[in-house]
């Protein structure tokens, strides 16, 4: 049966394409063949941080079922540790628990155009879009825009491009984004990813221009997951620790205690606890926007806490 | 337990068809108490439930090699009912990966899947096959890739892209269709080609399946159970083909009701594809007759208690208006009106005779 929760890598190669870059691929530590992902799916690495373990997103640049996957990391200068580990401190060989591959950030199959703007790191999933419309001569642009001294890198990694429509810009004043908007034929889609500023800038400018909000895409890790924190039950008495990485759901069933639960994504309703105190971080799909407002239920199975404790009747 | 296949069944003309004892009493009873109503009713696809044929991905039954010989039946006669658009492709090759991958895995006495990086070799035992091909290229496989394997798995399938905040069903094999059509809803929504389904859509059932199938990852698929009532052990019952078993719903009386008339229930299932992102659909069609599922004395109490009370609306969408006062007073004789075990298992090992 398909349930495999994680997957089991070994890393096969680590290099530095430039001063703050590491590419790294990473294969099944028992050598079997890996799941294949889409262009632009990510997988969530867990790697060990200062204090605990930290789980960070990266995007697969390549992802083969032999030859294995493929991402490209910056050293992130508030890097909480996942980043300066994978820079200093991972080597050929160590083993690295990951989830299954998860596609947030697609190429939209009725896009008559593709349009693919970078910023720094954001190329990642670019990449693999790039090589997937080579592959299959779909029509695309890139526009990249490097930071100092990086411009070179970038064009390396996007070899080899003899007629393609590639640029890579030195800086965001290189680019005219109102203008490469404007220009481009209907049925375009506009796929982003960067810092924060820069996606905005794409969406804000493409609002203006009146493009359909369905032709805008960004690249989204997801909110899997969250901060901790403790769950008191009040009937039992029972505190139970929610980890970062598990659902409360889980939680409770860890603790030893029988709750119902049917779809375990936030649907059918069944999971339904009261909430003695505390403020729900509501994710579901079942409460109303008035049940969310008055707080009184959550859904275990998906949703988190705002408060550092919540008690619920149970 | 090594499944033994009926190879003589037929879901046309003659009808031949029949369920051992073991297949009753894993047969996906749909009913988890005594009343039923239209809501979210899904589930993870991982770990066995209370029906053995929640076991494995795809369950692989007694009637296996009858289900697939139908198949190609009906697609001789009409090859229109498997139609995959053409930016469905890389979904074509996800499908046939997995269903080989699945297979082969849970039944490896029956199938086997070698791999040598895109040069692949596929064993069929119940059919008789050995394939040798190339991942990736159509031309080294009799049909195209989501057509061949599809042949050779029971139940239809459908495809679906994700995009724009929706699925859109953009390919699939419908030749055991429950009144819909593959051919008409092809290229629709979610919320489209869910249109004719009464209840539903105000009680916010689609609008909240939809944001949790959106939302299914690979290697974390999922489930549902459906059911509406046929005459007769037959799987086409397509609108395209409505006057060859409409008129049916007609034909039955107190005598045959029992033996004619079949609880038919989808085990639906929910699969993300990894290279597409598109969901698979299953739809897994079981059979059993009013006859075969009363010796399971726990539903056919149930069954009584939910036919009696079903909604109108619901017993007029599954075409049961017909025929529904004959079927309760059937079923009446098996309802003693003792209490029922909440959840679908029979709660016993074996059938009395
Ligand atoms: C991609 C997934 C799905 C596909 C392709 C699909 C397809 C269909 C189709 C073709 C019909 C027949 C509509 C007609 O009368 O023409 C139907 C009915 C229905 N669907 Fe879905 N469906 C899907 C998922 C779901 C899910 C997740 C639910 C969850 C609640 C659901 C609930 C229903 C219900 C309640 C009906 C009425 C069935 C009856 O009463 O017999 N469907 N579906
Ligand atoms: S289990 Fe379905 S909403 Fe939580």
């Amino acid at each position: 049966m398909m349930d495999t929760q994680t997957l089991t890598l070994a890393v096969a190669e680590a290099a530095f394409v430039a001063p703050g870059l590491r590419r790294i691929t990473l294969v099944a530590a028992d050598g079997a063949r890996l799941p294949p992902a889409a262009p632009g799916a990510h997988v969530t690495l867990a790697l060990p941080g200062e204090t605990r373990i930290l789980r960070n997103s990266y995007t697969l640049v390549g992802a083969d079922p032999c030859a294995g996957y493929t991402m490209i990391v910056r050293r992130s200068e508030r890097s909480r540790g996942g980043s300066r580990h994978i820079h200093e401190v991972l080597q050929v060989g160590d083993v690295i628990e990951a989830t299954m591959p998860h596609t947030l950030f697609a190429l939209h199959s009725q896009a008559k155009k593709h349009l693919l703007i970078g910023g720094g790191i954001g190329i990642t999933p670019l990449l693999a879009f790039v090589a997937h419309l080579r592959a299959r001569g779909g029509l695309f642009e890139l526009h990249q825009i490097a930071g100092a001294g990086e411009a070179c890198v970038f064009e390396t990694l996007l070899a080899p491009r003899a007629g393609e429509r590639i640029h890579v810009h030195a800086g965001r004043t290189g680019l005219d984004l109102v203008a490469l908007l404007a220009a481009q034929p209907l049925g375009t889609h506009v796929y982003t990813c960067g810092p924060a500023g820069l996606m905005d800038a794409v969406d804000a400018t493409a609002a203006a221009l009146g493009w359909p909000r369905s032709h805008v895409h960004r690249e989204d890790f997801g909110a899997a997951g969250g901060e901790p924190f403790m769950l008191r039950l009040a009937a039992s008495g029972i505190e139970i620790a929610v980890a970062g990485d598990q659902t409360m759901l889980e939680a409770i069933e860890a603790a030893g205690v029988d709750t119902p639960s049917l779809c375990r994504g936030g649907a059918c309703g069944v999971c339904i606890v009261p909430v003695r105190e505390g403020t729900p971080e509501h994710r579901d799909h079942f409460l109303s926007e008035g049940e969310r407002a008055r707080g009184c239920h959550v859904m275990p199975c998906v949703s988190r806490s705002k408060s550092p404790v919540l008690v619920l009747d149970l | 337990m090594a499944t033994v296949f009926k190879p003589d069944e037929t879901f046309r003309d003659d009808y031949r068809y029949g369920n051992s004892d073991s297949a009753i009493l894993r047969f996906p009873f749909p009913f988890g108490e005594d009343g039923y109503m239209y809501g979210v009713n899904i589930e993870p696809h991982s770990r066995p439930g209370s029906s053995g044929a929640f076991a494995v991905a795809f369950d692989v039954d007694e009637h296996y090699v009858s289900e697939c010989a139908e198949r190609a039946t009906a697609l001789a006669l009409e090859p229109g009912r498997c139609l995959v658009l053409p930016h469905m492709r890389e979904a074509e090759w996800d499908t046939l990966e997995l269903i080989m991958e699945s297979l082969a895995a849970d039944y490896p006495d029956q199938f086997a899947l070698e791999r040598q990086g895109d040069d692949w070799t596929w064993t069929n035992r119940p059919l008789g096959l050995h394939q040798r091909f190339r991942f990736g290229d159509a031309t080294t496989l009799p049909h195209p890739p989501f057509e061949y394997i599809v042949r050779q798995a029971q139940g239809d399938f459908t495809l679906q892209d994700q995009r724009d905040g929706t699925l859109y069903i953009d390919g699939g094999i419908a030749t055991t269709p429950a009144d819909w059509s593959l051919a008409f809803d092809v290229g629709m929504t979610f919320h489209e080609w869910h249109g004719p389904v009464p209840l539903a859509h105000q009680a916010g059932v689609f609008d909240r399946a939809l944001q949790y199938l959106m939302r299914v990852r690979y290697g974390h698929p999922a489930r549902r159970l459906n059911w509406t009532m046929t005459i007769n052990p037959r799987l086409d019952t397509s609108p395209e083909n409505y006057p060859l078993w409409g008129p049916d719903r007609a034909s039955l009386t107190a005598q045959t009701i029992g033996s004619r008339l079949f609880l038919r229930v989808e085990l639906q299932s929910f699969f993300r594809l990894p290279r597409s992102n598109a969901l698979l659909f299953g739809i897994r069609t079981y059979l059993a007759s009013l006859d075969e599922l009363t010796r399971v004395p726990k539903w056919g109490r149930r069954l009584h208690r939910v036919m009696r009370d079903l909604h109108p609306d619901i017993a007029e969408y599954k075409g049961l208006s017909r025929y529904h006062d004959l079927l309760v007073a059937h079923l009446a004789a098996y309802d003693d009106g003792r209490p029922t075990e909440p959840g679908i298992a029979p709660d016993i090992n074996v059938l009395a005779g």
